[in-house]
This record gives C-alpha cells, sequence and structure tokens, in this order.
C-alpha cells in the first residue's frame, strides 16, 4: 500500500488522470528508483515535485542541473536506480557529467529526464535536446503520451543496467504538461548492488577514457543494431500511398490530421532505428518526416540513402505544429477560421510581488540593467521596462562584468537576479567579480522561494524537496565570504532607502551587493485588504507606472479593483499627494 | 454535438483557477470509462497572461492533447477578452459561457491597445448560443470568488454529456472536504443562472 498526495492507493491496474510529469515520477517509483536530484524548470518540474510525494524515494533539490545529474551518477555507482530532471537549457549546463557519464556507463539505472519547449512558452529558446543524445552517445527515449511516460521510464531503466548506459529521457511541454489516463503498477523493489571499485570504468582519465570511448561506440553499436526489433519502436500500416515517420507529440497530430495513412513511431530516438526504417521506407509510396525542432531525424534519413518526399521544406523549426497545420501542409481541407485581432496579454508581476518596487526604483534611475531568469525577467516589460539584457541563469552577474570591463565604469550598471539563480550559478560570477577587481553592484532579490516554476524551495529557504526542515544557507554571508565588502540587505518596498542604496553603491569604487529581502507574494499571507484611490489624487498616474494589475482605469482616473488589490501598499507608498489610502474598515496592521 | 466526443476549452487570465474545472472534468469522463486528455499551461504564462486548458473527451482514443482552431464544441471563457481572444477555436453553433468580468492587460492599461467593443455580440454572431453573465457575484453569494470556476462549470454542465448526479460526486470526490458544500452550491446556482 502506497500513498500518493495523502490518497491511498492499494490495487494495481487502478487508473488515473496524470499529468505526463506525473507519470514519469510514477514510472520511476514503479522501477524502484531511490535518489532524484533535480533543479526546477519549466516543464519538467512536476517530475521531481511528483517523485518527493513517495516515501520510499529520496528526494532532492539540487543549486543546479549539473549537481543533479553528478548526484544521479554517484547514486548509480552506489548501485540505486537513480534520476535527474531539467528542462532544456538545464541539460546544457549538466553537460559537462553528461557527456562522461555516457563513457562511464552505470551501476544501478541511471536516467536523465530533459524537458524541451517548442513555442517557447516558458524559455529563453528552443534548442531540441535530441542532439544531446547524438552527440553524447547515449540512447533517447521519448513518449508521445502520459501512459507512455510510465513505460518508457520503466523501459529507460531496463535499458540502462543492460546496456550499461546513462539514458535521456526526452520529453516537452505538451507531454509534460497535458494529462492522461494511466494505468499504475506496483512498485518492485531493487536491491542495491553492492559497490565494486573499478577504476578502469568510473575514473576517467586520459588513458581510461580513451578504452572507455571505444566501449561506448561498441555498446551503442548493439543498441542500433537492438532497437530494429524493440517494441517501443512500431509501425501502424494504413494506405500505403503516404507513409509518416515520427515521434512523441507529432505523432498525435499525424494521428488527428491523418488517422489512415501508414506511421513508423519511433519510441527510441537514439539511435534510431535504421534496418525498421528502410523496410517502412520500401513499403510505402511516398515517405514524409514530421518532427518538430530541427530536421535531427530527416538528416539522418537522408544519410541512409533513404528517399525523402518532404520534411522540414514542409514545414518550421521554430514553433509548435498541430494536426491543421499538417492537413493543410499536404493539401487536406482545413475549417475556415476567423480570427479577432485581439489585444496582447503578456505576463506581469503579480500584485503585492516584492521585484516591483525595485524595479520602480531601477527604471526612475534609468539603469543599465543585467538581469538573469526568472519571474522578474517580467520587469524588462512595460511599464517598468527595467532589463537590458537576459541570457542564461547567472549570467546576469557576468554579463555586467563583461559590459564594465567593455566600458570601463559601473556607475550606471547593475546585475539583478534571484536567490535560487544566484545559488544556481551566480556564485562563480560574484568570486570572478572580486577576484579580478570589479567596480560593479549585484542586486539580489531573495524572495525566500523558487517562483517562476511554482515554488520550490531552494538552498535558503530552510526546508528541502521533502518539506523538511534543512540548514537556510545566507546569501550575505556567501556574498561576503566571496570576498564582497559591501553587502547591503534592504527591504525593497521600501522605496526612498533602497534608491539611496543603490545610489551609494553604484558610485562606490569598490564591488557591492544589494540583497532585497521581502517574500513572495504567493507564498506569504497578503493583508488582502484593498488601497483606495481618495478624491486627492491629482491624476499624475505614478502609481500607474508600477505595472501593477490591479491598478486599472474608470472615468479618465486610476482605480483600484478591489478584489485584485492584495493590500501590499506600494502604490500608496509612490504617490505624491498621499491620495491612496487602505479602504475604510481595514486596519493597516492586521 | 455528439454525446461521444467532446473537445472543451477553458480561457482565462492566469490565477483565476482555470485548473480545478479541468480536473474535475477529466474525472468525470474517466469514471464514464470514455477516454479524455487535457493540456494544461504552466510556467510564465501563469503570471497574469492568457491561460487555456484543452479537455478533450471520447469514446474512441483522443490523440492530440489539443483542440484545433474551429473544433471546440463548448468555450468556458473566465473573462471577456479571452472568450473574444480564443473564440476562433469554437465549431460553428458551439456554445460559450462567458464571466462577464473584464481584466485590463497591460497594454489596454498602458493605451496602446483598446480592450475590443461589443463583445459579447461579436461572439453572438458566430456562436450557436452565448450564456454571458456576472459567475463572478455569484461565487461571491456562494461565499468565496474562487468558486467562479464551479460556478462557470455549472452553467456549461447542461451542455456536457454528464448527468447531475456524477458532476456532484466528483466534485465531492475531488475537492477538499471544507470545500466541498460551498463548491456543490457553486455549481448548483451556476447550473440555474
Amino acid at each position: 500500500m502506497i500513498k500518493i498526495s495523502g490518497k491511498v492507493v492499494n490495487k494495481a491496474m487502478e487508473k488515473k488522470i496524470m499529468l505526463g510529469n506525473e507519470a514519469f515520477a510514477r514510472g520511476a517509483y514503479e522501477a524502484g528508483v531511490k535518489v532524484v536530484s533535480s533543479y526546477p524548470g519549466t516543464p519538467s518540474t512536476e517530475v521531481t515535485e511528483t517523485a518527493a510525494k513517495y516515501d520510499e524515494i529520496y528526494v532532492e533539490w539540487a543549486p543546479n542541473e549539473k549537481v543533479g545529474v553528478e548526484v544521479a551518477v554517484g547514486a548509480s555507482i552506489g548501485g540505486v536506480r537513480s534520476l535527474s530532471c531539467m528542462k532544456h537549457v538545464g541539460l546544457n549546463v549538466a553537460a559537462d557529467p553528461f557527456f562522461t557519464a555516457a563513457y562511464t556507463g552505470v551501476t544501478g539505472g541511471a536516467v536523465i529526464l530533459v524537458a524541451d519547449d517548442n513555442g517557447c512558452h516558458s524559455s529563453q529558446n528552443e534548442q531540441d535536446s535530441r542532439y544531446y543524445g547524438r552527440s553524447a552517445g547515449v540512447p533517447v527515449l521519448e513518449p508521445a503520451n502520459a501512459q507512455e511516460c510510465k513505460d518508457y521510464i520503466k523501459q529507460a531503466y531496463e535499458i540502462s543496467e543492460k546496456y550499461d548506459t546513462v539514458v535521456l529521457i526526452r520529453s516537452n511541454t505538451r507531454i509534460s504538461h497535458s494529462r492522461g489516463i494511466v494505468e499504475l503498477g506496483e512498485r518492485v523493489e531493487k536491491e542495491r548492488i553492492p559497490y565494486k571499485k573499478d577504476i578502469q570504468k568510473y575514473v576517467a582519465m586520459p588513458a581510461m577514457a580513451k578504452k572507455l570511448h571505444v566501449k561506448q561506440e561498441e555498446r551503442m553499436g548493439r543498441i542500433a543494431r537492438d532497437c530494429d526489433t524493440m517494441d517501443i519502436n512500431r509501425v501502424e500500416m494504413g494506405d500505403t500511398s503516404l507513409g509518416i515517420i515520427t515521434s512523441g507529440i507529432c505523432y498525435q497530430y499525424v494521428k488527428e490530421a491523418m488517422p489512415d495513412v501508414s506511421v513508423l513511431k519511433m519510441g527510441m530516438i537514439n539511435p534510431i532505428p535504421a534496418g525498421l526504417i528502410k523496410d517502412f521506407a520500401s513499403k510505402v509510396d511516398k515517405l514524409y518526416i514530421i518532427e518538430e525542432g530541427n530536421p535531427y531525424f530527416e538528416e539522418q534519413i537522408r544519410a541512409m540513402g533513404v528517399e525523402v518526399a518532404g520534411g522540414k521544406d514542409m514545414f518550421t523549426i521554430q514553433g509548435e505544429y498541430s494536426g491543421n497545420m499538417i492537413r493543410k501542409a499536404f493539401g487536406l481541407e482545413v475549417p475556415e477560421i476567423e480570427n479577432q485581432a485581439a489585444p496582447g496579454r503578456p505576463p506581469l508581476l503579480c500584485a503585492g510581488c516584492p521585484h516591483r518596487g525595485l524595479f520602480h526604483v531601477l527604471s526612475r534611475l534609468k539603469k543599465t540593467v543585467m538581469g538573469d531568469i526568472g519571474c522578474y525577467t517580467l520587469g524588462a516589460l512595460p511599464p517598468t521596462s527595467a532589463m537590458d539584457a537576459c541570457l542564461c541563469m547567472g549570467a546576469s552577474i557576468t554579463m555586467a562584468h563583461g559590459f564594465e570591463k567593455a566600458v570601463g565604469d559601473s556607475k550606471d550598471l547593475v546585475a539583478v537576479l534571484g536567490d535560487s539563480t544566484f545559488f544556481h550559478s551566480g556564485i562563480t560570477g560574484l568570486v570572478n567579480m572580486n577576484y579580478n577587481q570589479a567596480k560593479g553592484t549585484v542586486i539580489i532579490l531573495d524572495n525566500r522561494i523558487t517562483g517562476m516554476t511554482g515554488h520550490q524551495d531552494n538552498p535558503s529557504t530552510g526546508k528541502n524537496a521533502k518539506g523538511q526542515e534543512a540548514p537556510a544557507i545566507d546569501i550575505a554571508g556567501i556574498c561576503r565570504a566571496c570576498g564582497v565588502k559591501h553587502v547591503v540587505e534592504i527591504d525593497p518596498f521600501d522605496i526612498e532607502e533602497l534608491e539611496e542604496i543603490i545610489k551609494t553603491e553604484t558610485a562606490r569604487d569598490e564591488l557591492s551587493v544589494i540583497i532585497t529581502k521581502r517574500p513572495c507574494a504567493l507564498i506569504v499571507k497578503q493583508p488582502d485588504i484593498p488601497y483606495l484611490v481618495t478624491d486627492r489624487c491629482k491624476n499624475c498616474r505614478m502609481c500607474m507606472k508600477i505595472g501593477c494589475p490591479a491598478i486599472e482605469e474608470k472615468d479618465g482616473r486610476p482605480f483600484i479593483v478591489p478584489e485584485r488589490c492584495v493590500g501590499c501598499g506600494l502604490c500608496a507608498t509612490v504617490c505624491p499627494f498621499d491620495a491612496i489610502e487602505i479602504t475604510d474598515g481595514g486596519k493597516e496592521d492586521r | 454535438m455528439s454525446s461521444s466526443k467532446v473537445n472543451i476549452l477553458i480561457v482565462g487570465v492566469g490565477g483565476q483557477g482555470t485548473l480545478l474545472a479541468s480536473v474535475l472534468l477529466g474525472n468525470l469522463a474517466l469514471k464514464k470509462g470514455l477516454d479524455v486528455k487535457l493540456s494544461e499551461v504552466h510556467g510564465m504564462a501563469q503570471r497574469g497572461g492568457s491561460v487555456v486548458t484543452h479537455v478533450k473527451i471520447s469514446d474512441e482514443t483522443v490523440n492530440s492533447p489539443l483542440i484545433e482552431e474551429g473544433d471546440a464544441d463548448v468555450i468556458i471563457a473566465f473573462e471577456e477578452l479571452e472568450a473574444y481572444r480564443w473564440l476562433s477555436y469554437l465549431k460553428k453553433g458551439g456554445a460559450m459561457y462567458v464571466n462577464t468580468q473584464q481584466i485590463l492587460p497591460m497594454p489596454v492599461i498602458m493605451k496602446q491597445a483598446e480592450y475590443p467593443d461589443r463583445i459579447i455580440e461579436t461572439i453572438e454572431k458566430k456562436a450557436g448560443r452565448v450564456k454571458a453573465f456576472d459567475a463572478l457575484s455569484i461565487a461571491e453569494e456562494c461565499g468565496s470568488v474562487k468558486a467562479v470556476n464551479v460556478v462557470l462549470l455549472g452553467a456549461a454542465s447542461k451542455d456536457l454529456p454528464f448527468d447531475e448526479d456524477s458532476w456532484i460526486k466528483v466534485i465531492e470526490e475531488n475537492v477538499k472536504p471544507k470545500f466541498v458544500e460551498l463548491n456543490k452550491k457553486a455549481f448548483a446556482m451556476g447550473r440555474q443562472a
């Protein structure tokens, strides 16, 4: 009998509606996984969150993806099944251990799960992680629905141990964030494999690495031969005038668009089943390849000498596909659609968000802001428009450093990043700044949580992935330990003081760090007593410049929508005429 | 709409609670032995952006988790502009349930764009049935503005192939015990709206 999210599930074969990511976690649970270490990242986060609810699995949030993969590799050497999950760009961070773990192989099964974001729903790029598997030389599995998420991850552990290799699972937003019906199974406990020292296998230094590389090539060759007959790759013969090779979510779009054509659905996407592909190609009149992202299959299949009638010449590299898009590409009828031009609704900082105070001040001071990845990237959008660049996790600090070295001055410059991002990859940048005698100012937004991905704990929050007490690592202490002499902590809603501090610290000829401390508005109970624009309002619209979603315009004047106001009071602070008050009946100190 | 296949699009603004409605629908379909897929938005758009949940229910295998444009039998909109934005997804003659609340997006607040006029009229021209009503006030009357999702679901339930008892049961099974009564009331009032 096991417990999932408080509900007791005691019989096998029970069916549940599960998010793709929940199904991955369920599969890992059933496969007997013992250690999970991940860094949150949309669309991968819920795999680790769900895994954390199983008592039988040790689950942790690592400070970044490189750490997560290394922990998983260590657990595998220690003899248990392990997992590390990340978003596509996280695999870039983890690429270093990933490429060499591809040489060493495993003891307990090791699976790395990567979720791509075709369509850039919540990411800075649309990188196609399939190439990682091919480049590193590890098998890659790609499921096409929630049931397959569960089944494939279990199969991944079998493959990992059978062939002595790390296995990569590739998901994407539509697989990870779609719910479907999943049949549950029982967990099968795996005995820990006793540790045996083997430096030829696990010490990747030149003499060993050369031999390991040869072994890795041999193992991939073996998998390439075997995958022609693996049932994870499936041929569905239909109308033979048209054959489609596809995988993952695109399989679903193909079935929606053209249910009668012949399809080769690949579940293992590295290596691809050459024999099966050639055989399939010989049985259909025309062969097409449908894959979102880069021409990953297409280039390989064309290189086999197989004649391909269409691929990326018919479809985009950018963005997501759909059933209608495929129908259109094949000249089939699609319903005529009349589109209404509607004003966009870009995401924005929540009502009560602590970051709003900082971006208001940075906007007023007209600083050049090197930004970073998190909710606070939204500070780049109007009306605050207080960000100049955002590249990848931790790059705010290092880009600011490079900018300072280029311009020769940092008086008008700041780096801005969040607490979790600082732990992820900001610390090394700060060490670099001090070591290389930078004079810049780094602002760390400490909101006591990893916000954008849905509120995961991190090394500063005092709780671990299981919600248990954990040491809270002091950000100011780390900055001082990096040699920063000027470290200031401030409430970002104390905007007058904050403005003074930013002026002082940026003017200083030495490196400084400002830590803005205020918890995320979504994790701490807000006063929920709405503010009100009184008749003292001179219509200067200062309150509208902070970009609060609760402040609209009504009858030509600012108006605070009561049900959206959480009572943070920032608008009242910025109002030069004291025209904004808390509503009657509410007490300021409640 | 055939009773064996129904596509429902739930649209709103990030933070309005569109996800519970889809969870209830999904579990209802599962109980009836139907296939179901739901597609959701997580991440950045949840911060006040336009959000959409696709719900596809069928007695045959559901393939794509996404509803195509022009293929939604029912659209449940938590906000007027979002109803308007997603109108192209409605099937000819489909049903639209709209909460007559307007949340101005930042480009409108900043006067870079205009909130469209006569949204309900535009929808009426295309939809077979339109039910536009103040679900927020009804939810408030029930005891919490957060119940707006279940009020809307109650209204739309008349267009969906499940009987009232099944709805009540799925609410009882999927809502936290202390909110069950509130949500049952919200559902009933939505259904009568």
